[in-house]
């Protein structure tokens, strides 16, 4: 039984569908991450939650009771914003105590509880700190120690830790995700970034042009990305066109490299000639030193080299082949160059159609 | 937001009641006449080169006043957002005193300084054994100018120096260190985010001395009239009415043209910005260059005060004497020491009452009005803007006549209540309320609020907790103008008061009224304990600044 349930919203700002048809669920304690590009509608998804905007259709509840209508103040809520909007003229216990006090709870508890919040976020020593005093990763843990002071019973999260660098950002995240667990809150996480909703969420909800695209664990939607939206944000950079037809037990895949020979699946509806896109995940390709011969065996591709960047554990290449192009990875040790030639050779069983157009 | 609705309609009542109505009442009066309302004084006006004179030496004279006030206010203004020094709320509160003065007694400044037998030309004279006095520039156009100037700048310092304090430090030094000099910088980054308070003021200033009344007609002399000099000549000295009202009428037009265009202006160059509170801001002067601009400012600004000092100096110099005397006079209980049996106390007493009364509507009606421009919708933002600010453009004189007219009749009869100075006062200080307060509603993080709703803060709670402490600067900005305005305020007070309400600045008029080096005494005395008391109440208001925001 979810606790929390959106079904058919629709908002619409100036005749643009910021949220158009939305469905979605989540159970109790669960940590969903709505993920997609800026302006996808994730931020307007957590205003209309929050009360900040009314829906123009659409209804959602929470454990049971109809949120359409109901003040933000009454909603018991959390939102954490991008700009974490901390009170500039309180100090960071006034910030923490603010929701405590709306709830008219005695000074000496509300004091317990701010404490006891700013041990959770590691930041005890700092509560007569001015904010404007604060680093970014003390003000975001401030923030987050601020939106689970009142307990809230759904806590949103709007891009929370995407103005900090990337090493500061991974920590929090690990430490913003063992927190939520820890309190046992249903939370909703937007982000733009797919590493952080892999470490944060339990199921990711994609999202583009106001519109849900697919839903599911981390690992569901890698093995199986909806489209190339959802592919793209997941990563993947060999997304690729192609008109596919049968031939025998395999699919012939006309695409920008040149034909590919790839297995058949079982739900990829049949027709003699379609169009279609589907990607080569990076560790489906194979490099190799290029040949000179002119009869290249079936899968392979000669290419040119033009960017290659080195990733600690090995080098990503960028290879140049026919009308399209291919990412791939060669080991650390390889010495391709920059304008050399390589062989690619394509593993039939890794390539997966998508639906929808690129 | 039906709740914020039906709050309009207290601003709204007010306006209609207490502007509309009176001025409406003298537009009756002066233009309906016995064939009813008519055109022709307008084509009288319009086909009389000295009328069309007097619309464009108003217009310019206001430029070049306002364009010399920036010139003085915005150095001052950067002395004090930037920098802490030993007595600074003193001096800043001394800073403003020229605004709050009645024009007579700033007349009597300049006089007692630049005129012919004045401070400087008798040093002038001495030192330099001269038959005639070197610097004539009374009765001139150079005089007015000054005046405009030393009446206005506190306006420019005041509300440009709130948002200067709280302006983030770090976009300057990224400014700087992206290769831009200390003028680059200031010209493309601090200038433009100051605009929005630099236009603000400007307007204040314009309205000022676009409706300049006293000060050209005590130090302009005559050949210089400005459009309310030459209404209160056709009303006073000529009598003819219809042709006073269709001026009042044509001035009032102006002032919504400059307020509509300046709204338009203000609207495309508000930024929204974090802001700093000020702690984080402001620094001690440590080098020695800092320290020689603030020392060189500190004089400039006595300078600018001279006029002021100069009056000081006379009422201790006068008859002789020794301040004892004068002190004794004041305070004394001879029938000479109290004007209609009011001792100087009770006349304190009632200055500073209404000056409070005047401030407390004020931060309410301004408060309101703000909160409800900024939600307007866009296309009405400007108009609404424009329309609320038009008191500035009728002069407190016109505004009393009106009350004379209108309020002293059912069914409203307020004759002889001291509310109806309060209301009078109150519609020329409200506009400051909104100019200062619009910026930062407009600049305020909208997340903010959103972000204490989600905590779980009622609307009320919202504002009590949240805004407020954030719009407080401006709020006191505001409240120190209303209660300068009040303080000061003269014209409609004279007019309107009952001997009973005598306020400071009436009583120093009527006091340089009666003949005799003792009234003169008694008028320099008032005059300084006008300025006494408005400089503690400025540096109570700092104080209370400091106490209750912690400098935010």
């Amino acid at each position: 039984m979810p606790i929390l349930t959106v079904s058919n919203l629709h908002k619409t700002y100036d005749s643009v569908h910021a949220v158009d048809d939305v469905s979605f669920s989540a159970d109790s304690g669960e940590l969903l991450c709505l993920l997609g590009p800026s302006g996808c509608g994730k931020s307007t998804m957590l205003r209309l939650l929050a009360g900040l905007d009314e829906p123009d259709s659409g209804t959602m509840t929470f454990e049971g009771r109809n949120l359409n209508g109901l003040a933000t103040q009454e909603r018991g809520f959390g939102l954490m914003f991008q700009d974490l909007a901390l009170f500039p003229h309180m100090d960071v216990f006034g910030n923490v105590a603010f929701g405590l006090r709306m709830q008219k709870l005695p000074s000496v508890e509300v004091s317990v509880k701010v404490h006891e919040l700013l041990d959770l976020v590691e930041m005890r020593s700092y509560a007569h700190r001015k904010v404007h005093e604060l680093s970014g990763g003390e003000r975001q843990r401030v923030a987050l120690a601020r939106s689970l002071a009142p307990a809230p019973k759904l806590l949103m999260l709007d891009e929370p830790l995407s103005s900090l660098d990337r090493v500061l950002r991974e920590g929090l995240q690990s430490q913003v995700r063992r927190i939520l667990k820890e309190i046992g809150v249903t939370s909703i996480y937007v982000t733009h970034d797919r590493d952080e909703a892999f470490t944060m969420a339990d199921r990711l909800i994609f999202m583009n042009q106001g519109q849900i695209i697919q839903t599911g664990t981390p690992e569901e939607a890698i093995a199986n990305p909806a489209d190339g939206f959802v592919a793209s944000t997941l990563g993947f950079k060999n997304v690729l066109k192609a008109t596919i037809s049968k031939s025998g037990e395999y699919l012939k895949v006309k695409s920008p490299i040149g034909t590919i020979i790839a297995a058949q699946t079982e739900d990829l509806p049949v027709y003699p000639a379609y169009e279609s896109i589907f990607l080569i995940p990076e560790d489906g390709i194979s490099v190799s030193v290029a040949e000179s011969s002119n009869k290249s065996p079936e899968n392979s591709f000669q290419g040119l080299i033009t960017e290659r960047v080195f990733r600690g554990n090995r080098y990503e290449l960028r290879v140049l082949i026919g009308d399209g192009e291919l990412y791939c990875h060669t080991s650390a040790s390889a010495t391709n160059k920059v304008g050399g030639h390589v062989t690619l050779t394509v593993d039939p069983n890794s390539i997966q159609f998508l639906s929808g157009q690129v | 937001m039906t709740a914020g609705r039906l709050l309009l309609l207290v601003p709204l009542a007010y306006l209609a009641i207490f502007f509309a109505y009176p001025l409406g009442s003298i537009l009756e009066r002066s233009l309906g006449g016995d064939s009813g309302f008519g055109f022709d004084p307008f084509r009288v006006l319009l086909s009389d080169s000295y009328y069309l004179g007097r619309i464009w030496f108003t217009i310019w004279q206001a430029v070049v006043s306002t364009l010399l006030t920036l010139a003085v206010g915005l150095p001052v203004a950067f002395l004090f957002a930037k920098y802490e020094f030993p007595g600074k709320t003193l001096l800043k509160a001394l800073s403003t005193l020229p605004f709050v003065m009645p024009t007579i007694v700033v007349a009597m400044g300049f006089t007692a300084l630049f005129g012919s037998q004045g401070i400087i030309n008798s040093v002038l004279m001495s030192t330099f054994g001269m038959d005639e006095p070197p610097v004539r520039i009374s009765n001139s156009l150079t005089i007015i100018f000054m005046a405009h100037a030393f009446y206005n700048y506190a306006i420019i310092v005041r509300i440009v120096s709130a948002l200067w304090s709280n302006l983030d430090p770090s976009l300057e030094q990224s400014a700087k260190v992206l290769g831009a000099g200390p003028i680059r910088t200031f010209y493309h980054v601090t200038l433009p985010m100051l605009l929005p308070a630099i236009i603000s003021g400007s307007l204040l200033a314009f309205a000022f001395s676009f409706t300049s009344f006293a000060v050209v007609l005590v130090l302009g002399g005559p050949e210089f009239a400005t459009l309310e000099v030459a209404i209160y000549e056709l009303t006073a000295k000529l009598f003819r009415l219809p042709l006073a009202g269709a001026l009042a009428i044509v001035q009032l037009g102006f002032t919504y043209l400059f307020l509509v265009l300046y709204a338009r202006f203000q609207e495309q160059s508000v930024v929204r910005m974090d802001l700093k509170p000020r702690d984080a801001t402001t620094h001690h002067a440590t080098r020695w260059k800092d320290k020689i601009f603030v020392v060189g400012m500190i004089l400039i600004l006595l300078a600018m005060l001279s006029p002021l000092i100069a009056l000081v100096v006379r009422w201790f110099t006068i008859e002789g004497g020794f301040g004892t005397t004068q002190m004794a006079n004041l305070f004394g209980s001879d029938s000479r020491g109290s004007y209609f049996h009011l001792s100087p106390v009770k006349i304190i007493w009632n200055s500073l009452r209404f000056a409070l009364t005047t401030v407390f509507i004020s931060l309410v009606i301004g408060t309101i009005i703000s909160y409800c421009i900024t939600n307007a919708r866009r296309k009405w933002r400007t108009y609404a803007d424009a329309l609320v600010m038009l008191p500035l453009g009728v002069s407190a004189v016109t505004l009393g006549f009106g009350y004379i007219i209108a309020l002293g009749r059912p069914p409203l009869d307020l004759r002889g209540s001291w509310l109806i100075l309060v209301i009078a006062h109150s519609l020329v200080a409200y506009p400051f309320v909104i100019r200062s307060l619009l910026p930062v509603l407009k600049g305020m993080n909208p997340n903010l609020r959103e972000g204490a709703a989600v905590l779980g803060a009622t609307p009320t709670k919202i504002f009590m907790l949240v805004e407020l402490p954030l719009i407080a600067p401006a709020l006191l900005v505001g409240a120190t103008f209303a209660f300068a305005v009040s303080m000061g305020e003269f014209g409609a007070s004279l007019i309107l008061v009952r001997a009973e309400f005598t306020t400071m600045p009436v009583a120093i008029f009527r006091f340089l009224g009666l003949p005799g080096a003792a009234n003169l005494s008694m008028a320099l005395g008032m005059s300084c304990l006008l300025m006494a008391v408005v400089s503690v109440g400025f540096i109570a208001i700092e104080r209370f600044r400091y106490k209750g925001v912690g400098g935010f």
